[in-house]
């Protein structure tokens, strides 16, 4: 069956919608391929709205490693807004990809990037209006098969009803190797039909097919025990990792769109992984080990990046990018480089001490200074010990004030509430830890001009983390705390004048935990609370907690035995089947230090803790430094002619 | 400092593209394209771009223009070929000149001719409709607008308003054919509907405030003769400038072409 276009039927409904630009495509960057050329086909949807989903690495890069394969193509897809779907609805338009508007239904894979649970009511949208089944179980050789990725495919289960098979892990390779798979498969004539393709698929042991597994419960709720219900089937499945991160120096040809999206910058990831040890991350815990990006290779990563895209803005991103071990260096090199160039640099997820302080000046050469962010997570020492975020309250006030000193008048501090073993002190800490901060900061610049703004989530734990037993605090708790410190912080009229103050409620969080956590039971919820006009859930305009406990209730699943109950040494976990290569042994051992106050190191500076990821992956940690340095480039804008053809900055479209 | 004024199009789907989003994708493409813009004094310098009235979004158009400031002098047309390169194909960069005439490319816009399509409207209604238009002396229409909705009579700032017959496409009416600058025949503009039956409007527009569109215009026809097209009607601007007495659209870049002509003299 020819695959045609569905622009001429989507093109009348634009008019009537909200922002129509971001469903026409066209973007920079954007690769559209002939259909009937390409061996294997993938749609790859970021299952939120386009201005959060177009500029997710995750999905850029394998669009990107895809579309090099010189017989794969690979469209993109991202969550429509309900206008859109309304119209789609009742002019029977399918999901469509916006590089060629091909109809979803009609490729043969269908990867799916969940970096939050919450997406998973748009990913049923999505399957729905491409005609596909929402049961994986009810799918045939006709349907795509979708496979999810991303953090929260840690723990598909709540979803392992909706999706064929999952990824753990870093996808540049898994992608390569499934699509082989497929193309052998299909090349073959489609041996065994669907069962086999999942078959070949599972039997790499790093891709998950749930319907390959059973799930058997004890008659008090807990699971007994997950095992495979076909031969050859592993009984746990492996997470991938890319090793050596300057063999795949993507994004290269990133995607500029010309609708505004929530980040509008050329995004370079410096890292891979942290082994800090914060207890509540589930990005520290299932991305180890550390693995460092060149210094060259960053350079020119940057350097490509600006002169393809024309953004004016670089991210050096990571979970913790100070820690690269030759971070000084390249922010000196690249501030160096771009002077006087109207390119900003910026530096997210920094730690809490003073040599940030000199690395934001190096690359705020150009620009104003704005505002600076430090996530000390917990308002007390004692709390720091138990989440192992390894800052003094000394070190804290010395930074903050450092900063002040320096020219930034605005600091802003992360904290979360309601984690394990948390008082109603802990908590209030916080607005003392705020006055003392704007008390030093006056008396350090003699300006009362300083201010500092406390934003506050609420804690959700999380699978693969020492956390991953604990109870979660139910809403009311956090509520409550938050009052408390809201009013702490106005006890002082002088110094609270100084700090703003920023809250998420509990309920958002409390679902949050129940699809994090959660196991297979959990889809009957996921997809009432879809069928009674669930979407959007991680936007609090759309979100509507009360719609999800009527679901859980109706369900017959109960919300609390899920989130706010601590579970036992013994319990199997919904994803213990699934190997992120964290020694189960360490994680409890994690935990039970949590509990005792006991801080644990970082691997890259002390000895190995045996958390157990590199022998169980056979990685290792890939650090420098390297040594080398970057050299000061000619004058970005006059290195470049006036008028220079510009035909190389322009793919396929 | 060197000023360039810019003729581009907004055409097929790319149509869709607000002001702010096309500002957003030029500024990125002069970057691509290493034109040494000029830029603003001040903590935040911006680069010196400035734009004529923009079609709203959905509208095509094949007559948008802005100018630019450079720290040096370039060859217009190179700029013209880098630009176009650097920017996605349907957001087309048209024409480049110096400016070099009198006043500032505002003063010289005050009247836009668009064409409209109405796909499954029959050519017999869509006549019934514009002579009832013509035959009122004013036709208010509502706009929503952020304030709300807003009363705005879509009649008075309407020069003139014409059904296209069969075999009149791309001549833009009778007796006007003479209207555009002959150093810029009127390009071959390709219909946004394809093989549907279609009437077409051929519509002069003055500027006023507030801007009256051809959303407005087509307001208007429902409001005076029920008339609802079946889908949303397509609309290009095709040109815009300054109005003569006699109704003609004057091209804005005439007088910047005309003085670089006699320098070369």
């Amino acid at each position: 069956m020819p695959v045609v276009t569905v622009f001429p039927q989507l093109e009348p409904l634009l008019p009537q919608v909200t922002k129509p630009i971001q469903y026409v495509g066209g973007e920079l960057g954007a690769v559209v391929k002939d259909w009937d050329a390409a061996a294997v086909r993938w749609v790859l949807m970021y299952p939120d709205a386009y201005e959060v989903g177009l500029p997710n690495q995750g999905v850029q890069i394998l669009y990107e490693v895809l579309n090099e394969q010189p017989d794969v193509l690979a469209e993109r897809t991202y969550a429509v807004w309900p206008d859109l779907e309304r119209l789609m609805r009742s002019h029977g338009v399918p999901q469509f990809t916006v590089d060629a508007h091909r109809p979803v239904g009609a490729f043969d894979l269908f990867g799916v990037s969940f970096a939050t649970e919450l997406g998973y009511t748009n990913l049923l949208t999505a399957l729905d209006l491409a005609g596909i089944p929402l049961c994986a179980a009810d799918r045939d050789e006709r349907h795509p098969v979708v496979v999810a990725g991303g953090h929260a495919a840690f723990n598909p289960e709540p979803i392992a009803e909706f999706v064929d098979a999952a990824v753990l892990g870093d996808g540049e390779e898994a992608v390569l190797e499934i699509t082989s798979i497929v193309r052998e498969w299909k090349a073959a004539g489609r041996p065994g039909g669907r069962d086999e393709l999942l078959l070949r698929l599972a039997r790499t042991e790093s891709v998950y097919v749930p319907r390959f597994y059973d799930v058997d419960y004890l008659p008090d709720g807990r699971i007994q025990r997950v095992v495979p219900n076909r031969a050859g089937v592993p009984f746990r499945v492996r997470k991938r990792t890319t090793m050596d991160l300057d063999a795949w120096p993507y994004p290269r040809r990133p995607l500029v769109p010309l609708a505004e999206t929530v980040h509008e910058r050329y995004a370079v990831e410096i890292f891979r992984g942290c082994t800090r040890g914060c207890r509540f991350c589930q990005a520290g815990m299932i991305t180890r080990p550390v693995r460092e990006r060149s210094l060259t290779t960053i350079g020119q990563m940057v350097r490509d990046g600006i002169e393809r895209s024309g953004f004016s803005e670089v991210g050096l991103l990571s979970l913790s990018s100070a820690d690269h071990s030759e971070i000084g260096d390249i922010c000196s090199g690249l501030a160096q480089q771009y002077e006087g160039s109207n390119v900003s640099l910026s530096l997210p997820s920094t730690r809490v001490d003073a040599f940030n302080i000199t690395l934001a000046e190096e690359l705020s050469r150009n620009g104003r200074r704005t505002g600076l962010t430090f996530a000390p997570e917990g308002g007390s020492e004692r709390i720091r010990r138990v989440i192992n975020k390894m800052v003094s309250e000394e070190d804290l006030i010395r930074t903050v004030v450092t900063a002040y000193s320096n020219g930034w008048r605005q600091v802003k501090l992360y904290f979360m509430c309601g984690l394990p073993t948390e008082t109603d002190d802990d908590v209030v800490q916080i607005a003392r830890l705020a006055h003392e901060v704007i008390r030093a900061g006056r008396a350090a610049t003699g300006s009362r001009d300083i201010r500092c703004t406390v934003s506050i989530g609420g804690f959700v734990p999380k699978p693969h983390t020492p956390f991953q037993w604990a109870a979660m605090a139910p809403p009311d708790v956090i509520d409550r705390r938050l009052r408390l410190l809201k009013a702490a912080i106005n006890a002082d009229r002088q110094l609270g004048r100084a700090v703003g103050y920023r809250y998420h409620d509990g309920e958002p969080s409390l679902i949050e935990a129940l699809l994090s956590r959660g196991d297979r039971r959990v889809a009957a919820v996921i997809r009432r609370v879809w069928a009674d006009g669930g979407r959007f859930d991680g936007w609090s305009e759309h979100f509507s907690y009360e719609r999800w406990a009527q679901a859980c209730a109706d369900a017959g699943v109960d919300l609390h035995w899920y989130t706010t109950r601590e579970r036992d040494r013994a319990e199997v976990l919904p994803w213990d089947h699934l190997d992120s290569g964290l020694d189960k042994e360490w994680l409890w051992q994690d935990w039970q230090d949590a509990l005792a106050e006991f801080e644990q190191d970082d691997c890259r500076w002390t000895p190995c803790f045996d958390c157990g990821v590199c022998p169980a992956m056979d990685t290792q940690i890939q650090i420098g430094p390297t040594g080398r340095k970057l050299l000061p480039l000619t004058p970005v804008a006059a290195a470049v002619p006036a008028a220079v053809p510009a035909a190389s900055s322009r793919e396929g479209a | 400092m060197q000023r360039i004024r810019i003729r581009y199009a907004k055409r097929g789907r790319l149509r869709f593209t607000s002001h702010r989003d096309f500002a957003r994708a030029f500024e990125r493409a002069l970057r691509r394209a290493g034109t040494p813009m000029a830029y603003s004094q001040g903590f935040t310098p911006h680069p010196k771009i400035s734009y004529a009235s923009a079609a709203p979004t959905g509208a095509a158009s094949e007559a948008e223009y802005l100018e630019i400031g450079l720290q040096r002098a370039v060859d217009p047309a190179s700029l013209r070929e880098a630009l176009d390169a650097a920017l996605s194909p349907g957001l087309d960069v048209l024409e480049a000149v110096e400016a070099r005439g009198s006043g500032g490319l505002a003063e010289r816009i005050d009247a836009a001719r668009w064409r409209v399509e109405l796909p499954g409207v029959a050519p017999a209604a869509l006549d019934a409709a514009v002579a009832a238009f013509l035959a009122a002396s004013e036709v208010v229409v509502e706009r929503l607008t952020k304030q709300g909705r807003r009363p705005v009579d879509a009649r008075a700032a309407v020069v003139s308003i014409e059904v296209v017959h069969a075999g009149q496409v791309g001549a833009g009416g009778p007796g006007r054919s003479g209207a555009m600058d002959p150093h810029h025949a009127e390009p071959e503009v390709p219909s946004e509907v394809a093989a549907v039956p279609c009437a077409i409007l051929d519509l002069v527009v003055r500027q006023v405030t507030p801007t009256v569109r051809p959303d407005d215009v087509l307001s208007g026809l429902r409001v005076v003769a029920d008339l609802e097209p079946p889908v949303p009607p397509r609309a290009t601007r095709l040109a815009q400038g300054t109005l003569t007495a006699q109704g003609q659209i004057l091209d804005p870049l005439r007088a910047d072409r005309d003085e670089a002509v006699i320098e070369e003299r």
